[in-house]
């Protein structure tokens, strides 16, 4: 996945809940690519 | 990556950080990439890794699901037609066509937009799995 530019949530939930407020999908990225 | 900040909100969760995530969505291998209707609702799923262009169009497939799921099946066939003309090659395709055929459908109540899905199919992507499915729609 490219990070570049995007500002990527760390919870799951919140990203869920902001989803819901603005109308949009919500998309959860599962990694174990180094950090 | 316009495309993934205009259209969605992102989060990137971290299998050493948070393994109780990875199973209450039931990521069990990375990656694991999905797409949440505003809901909260799976929309769609992409597990391994891809390219950017395959991971384009799997994201541009996930958002039309999302969409069809909600009931916005005029959106969502803008997302599904953008796959089939934005990446034609792409593994995405002949699925987001059989959608594209669908949400017309939902959205006009039309038959013939499942005709002529089918008779798309059978000429674009004929050894698809999207295309034997469809294919019940062309007699």
């Amino acid at each position: 996945m490219v990070a570049l530019a995007i500002s990527w949530l760390k919870d799951a939930d919140q990203a869920l809940l902001a989803a819901k407020n603005q109308g949009k999908a919500a998309l959860l990225d599962f990694s174990a690519a180094p950090q | 990556m316009n495309f993934i900040s205009s259209h969605f909100i992102p989060a990137k969760i971290h299998i050493k950080e948070q393994p109780q995530t990875f199973k209450r969505f039931g990521a069990q291998w990375t990656p694991t990439i999905l797409v949440m209707t505003p809901n909260g609702e799976e929309a769609h799923r992409i597990e391994g890794f891809l390219g950017v262009d395959d991971m384009l169009a799997q994201l541009e497939l996930g958002l039309g699901k999302s969409l069809f799921k909600m009931e916005k099946y005029a959106e969502a066939e803008k997302h599904f037609r953008a796959v089939v003309q934005q990446y034609p090659a792409s593994e995405a395709a002949p699925q987001a066509l059989y959608w594209a055929g669908v949400s017309a459908y939902k959205a006009t109540n039309d038959p013939g937009k499942l005709k002529e899905t089918a008779l798309a199919e059978q000429k674009k992507y004929p050894q698809s799995e999207w295309a034997k499915k469809a294919s019940v729609w062309a007699g």
